[in-house]
């Protein structure tokens, strides 16, 4: 019987695997590392996982529509390419906030392409997404072919050390986007989003805009992707062409142990969001777990295999209980 | 009037020959000389080899359907090279003992990779991706950095050279004429590759039929590694030097070549003849870029719109509106 409630539950709470998976990680690097609560170290924790917390939101929803976006690591580097070599080290603010700006453009028209390519001519988002990461990255390199540029010291530092109300900014940018999330699942639009990805054609029939749902998921994704190499070149203050591509697996990893199914439908963002805290804190952990450098790599890799199976595991033990 | 059809392996080749023909008028082009023209056609076939050796495991994957894909091929292909360098350090001998030794390990990470897709339910492009992550790391871990080892003479004699002087074909060509037979018989002349064929097709009507889908997976994956290895064999075996980036390079190729082929990304569908000339089509491209001296980004962005274009052909999925 308690069985079947904890079942339930998690059906109902996908997220609740996420929330005990960052509790525990939580816990591990408290020990650690016990100043983490301290204001200092937890903004300087927080304003390196922002970046791939904006991306793996972005991720959640294309997710959720039942595609996925490769891409979104080509899109990292445009911007980071973009604003290091167009705005300069010794920009003025004006001139970085216009090309934010831009940048946020970029991140809508690179998910348009890709929506346009998947929505409408009906391909695979898997290769197609991967073909356009190919492309993205391939102009990111183009615009920047070997690692230099920059942005402004002040504003970089903006983006390091603000602190409101003794809170890091992360914080402040993740309530608002649990906030619009909150509202856009409320809305018509999100009922949509998860019709979709539950069943497009069960959708079509009830006369969703199944094209119309899953183009906007990748702009919707772009757009996460560009504000994500916005954060990332503020947290970096310089350029490199190749700084994007890691991310993408990690933001996917984030979506995976964050609950959702990748098949779609199933899930949320809060979920994603905290998979994403949990995938930068498990990177914290293995940076003070003093493991050989020449291991590093092995060990990251490995867990996030793990982390990817976690939930193949799960369910491979609740058939075998019934 | 009736349409024209061409299947997809003689529209690659009708490519790949006008591609070559044109290259001929490129200012720096063999122009009208024929030797020239033959020794270039020989040495693009000879590069050609290896991309078509590694794309026939992904041709394997990509056929069985349900969004197969391997993208650990370029990094078991670097891992098996370096093994090779190895085992092998240039004794005569041991070269039997390195082949064995690289055909194990690329099916051991495929059956990895076939367990995590098959029981833990971890889509294949993702389960591969992270796969890929973690061959790299054990790369680090048995290198740290650096390769020491030699290739044997008897590996560039029977990979590299010609069988006898006036033959003007290298082996490595040959070797793939053969491997191009012994593709096929497996595709078209075993239970295997009926199997396979019915897996990509439709894997619940194949399961009732009798199909072990789940042996097949497995079997599937692990081969596909195997043949990722054999490829770093040969890789290094004409080369004669190693690098810890010397199989990336082929990965996107390897899925783009399968596609040139015509084999369908959604599975099912496909043949290894194809492949081979994808192979070509895609290693003349490659080689244009470079006798045209566009740099690294450049390329990738032609692979990735190459790719892109090529699904747009032919990866169409069906509408929702019938």
């Amino acid at each position: 019987m308690n069985q079947s409630r904890w079942d339930a539950l998690a059906a109902r709470q996908p997220a609740l695997f996420a929330l005990v998976l960052l509790v525990l990680s939580l816990v591990i690097n408290v020990i650690l590392q016990p100043n983490m609560f301290a204001r200092e170290t937890l903004n300087s924790n927080m304003r390196v996982f922002l970046p791939i917390i904006l991306m793996a939101v972005g991720q959640a929803v294309v997710i959720l529509g039942g595609g996925i976006d490769i891409s979104v690591g080509g899109i990292v580097s445009i911007v980071n390419t973009v604003l290091a070599t167009r705005v300069g080290l010794d920009g003025s603010p004006e001139k970085m906030w216009g090309f934010v700006f831009l940048s946020l453009l970029i991140g809508l028209l690179a998910g348009a392409i890709n929506g346009f390519f998947i929505a409408f001519l009906r391909l695979q988002p898997i290769i197609t997404t991967y073909a356009t990461s190919f492309l993205y990255a391939g102009l990111g390199l183009f615009i920047l072919p070997n690692p230099g540029g920059g942005i402004p010291g002040s504003i970089a530092a903006l983006y390091r050390n603000s602190t409101p109300f003794s809170l890091p900014l992360a914080f402040y940018v993740i309530a608002i986007i649990l906030l619009i999330w909150l509202y856009i699942s409320s809305t018509r639009y999100g009922k949509f989003l998860y019709a979709v990805g539950g069943k497009a054609e069960a959708a079509y029939e009830t006369a969703v805009p199944v094209n119309m749902v899953r183009f906007s998921t990748y702009v919707i994704s772009g757009l996460m992707a560009a504000l994500s190499g916005i954060a990332i070149t503020m947290l970096s203050g310089s350029g490199n062409a190749d700084i994007g591509g890691p991310m993408t697996l990690n933001s996917i990893t984030a979506v995976v142990i964050g609950g959702n199914a990748l098949s779609g439908g199933v899930g949320g963002v809060v979920g994603p969001v905290m998979g994403a805290i949990t995938v930068g804190i498990i990177q914290n952990i293995i940076s003070f777990a003093d493991i050989d450098t020449w291991w590093e790599t092995f060990v990251k890799a490995t867990i996030i295999v793990v982390a990817l199976a976690t939930p193949g595991i799960v369910n491979l033990f609740r058939r075998r209980r019934i | 009037m009736k349409r024209i059809s061409i299947s997809p392996p003689v529209a690659a080749l009708l490519l790949a020959v006008t591609l070559f023909l044109l290259s001929g008028l490129l200012p720096n082009g063999f122009g009208s000389n024929l030797d020239v023209a033959r020794a270039q056609a020989t040495n693009i076939v000879r590069l050609a080899v290896f991309l078509g050796v590694i794309a026939a495991g992904q041709t394997l994957v990509i056929i069985s359907g349900s969004e197969g894909i391997d993208l650990s091929a370029g990094s078991v292909v670097t891992l098996t090279a370096i093994l090779t360098y190895i085992v092998v350090n240039g004794a005569n001998e041991r070269v039997l003992t390195a082949l064995l030794v690289t055909l194990a390990v690329g099916a051991l990470i495929g059956f990895i990779n076939g367990v995590g897709i098959t029981f833990l339910r971890i889509s294949p492009f993702v389960m591969t991706l992270g796969m890929a992550g973690v061959v790299t790391g054990a790369i680090i871990v048995i290198t740290h950095g650096t390769v020491s080892g030699k290739v044997a003479p008897i590996m560039t004699r029977l990979i590299a050279r010609p069988l006898s002087p006036d033959l003007q074909i290298p082996n490595a060509i040959i070797i793939w004429l053969i491997f191009g037979i012994l593709m096929w018989l497996l595709l078209e002349r075993t239970t295997f590759g009926r199997n396979l064929f019915a897996i990509g097709v439709n894997r619940v009507t194949a399961r009732l039929s009798g199909v072990n889908v789940t042996g097949m997976n497995l079997a599937t994956y692990s081969l596909a590694g195997a043949l990722a290895g054999f490829g770093g064999f040969l890789l290094v075996g004409n080369t004669g030097v190693v690098h810890l980036q010397l199989g990336q390079p082929f990965l996107f190729p390897s899925i783009a070549a399968v596609a040139v082929g015509g084999t369908l990304l959604s599975g099912g569908k496909g043949s290894y003849w194809g492949t081979m000339a994808g192979a070509i089509v895609l290693t003349l491209i490659t080689s244009l870029l470079t006798t045209m001296q566009m740099p690294e980004s450049v390329r990738r962005m032609v692979l990735g719109a190459t790719l892109l274009i090529l699904i747009s052909i032919y990866g169409r999925q069906r509408a929702l509106r019938q």
